[in-house]
């Protein structure tokens, strides 16, 4: 395998959705080229680090105009 | 995506047989990550502040509807993420979206340039608050429809293939631009965690 498609399958190998056998020839080259396995390893690390990182809370004004509009909806009585 | 509130179950329900209360306490466990939702989305905090209370509203008037066959939670997105593209679809930003400047060789293939391993993990390097902001500063490198991808495959965790049908997108399409999404993003991310990276981080962590 080629750098050219291991960059093409980066996605599908993080997501466990690639071939075992191109998983195989995949690995064999991250053995021997380190560009690539900087790059699958940064790859790794950008989705865990958007899939793990918790939003910030709610802006205060926010919040509190959110609340204001469901005890505006909650008086005339909906959503009955 | 967020974990589940103990005893959902009994609160939707709840919330289902008209509790306000219940309601607000599914909200309050949602609505950040909703708002994020539509920061993502839209790309500013006035429209992310629609999103959020205009899909809070659909959801509470449509609440007896939901069937419990997913998550509540899973149900509240596919509110939010309609409402937000509907949104960018009157101002026919969905239509006019398409890959921003893609590096591409003659092939089609993607070529990487920040060929660069990281120090420290992100989340070690710079502290909670300063993470969420380079993530939503990034993120907002991607164009809409590239972003809109990622976000629900890489943040909410939808599957390809529930990705694929919330946004009308083949399978095919979506992976692609996840690949790239993902790829972008590593490169974006690069500059600020890349070993050599020091001077882009946030002034207090030079």
């Amino acid at each position: 395998m080629r750098c050219r498609q291991v960059i093409d399958k980066i996605s599908d190998y993080l997501d466990g959705e690639l071939d075992p056998e191109l998983v195989r020839e995949l690995e064999r080259h991250l053995q021997h080229c380190e560009d690539c396995r900087v790059v699958v390893d940064t790859t790794r690390k950008t989705v865990e680090v958007f899939c793990h990182t918790e939003p910030a809370p709610l802006p205060n004004d926010v919040r509190e105009r959110l609340n204001q509009m469901f005890r505006h909806s909650f008086r005339k009585g909906e959503p009955n | 995506m967020p974990t589940h509130l103990d005893n959902e179950q009994s609160i939707v329900a709840a919330a289902q047989a008209g509790d306000s209360d219940a309601f607000v306490t599914l909200l309050n466990q949602y609505g950040r990550h909703i708002y994020r939702l539509g920061l993502s989305i839209t790309g500013n905090h006035q429209d992310a502040e629609d999103v959020l209370q205009e899909a809070s509203l659909k959801a509470y008037r449509a609440i007896a509807e939901f069937q419990g066959n997913s998550r509540f939670y899973t149900w509240l997105v596919r509110i939010a993420v309609n409402v937000a593209l509907g949104k960018l679809r009157k101002r026919a930003l969905w239509k006019e979206s398409s890959l921003d400047e893609p590096r591409e060789s003659e092939d089609g293939s993607y070529i990487p340039l920040e060929i660069e391993s990281w120090g420290d993990d992100p989340e070690k390097a710079c502290m909670n608050g300063e993470l969420q902001q380079i993530l939503a500063g990034v993120i907002q490198k991607l164009d809409l429809k590239s972003r809109t991808i990622f976000t629900l495959r890489d943040v909410e965790k939808f599957s390809i293939e529930e990705t694929a049908k919330l946004l009308g997108l083949s399978i095919p399409v979506v992976k692609t631009r996840l690949l790239r999404s993902r790829l972008k993003l590593r490169e974006e991310l690069t500059k600020y965690f890349g070993k050599d990276a020091r001077n882009a981080m946030p002034t207090s962590h030079r």
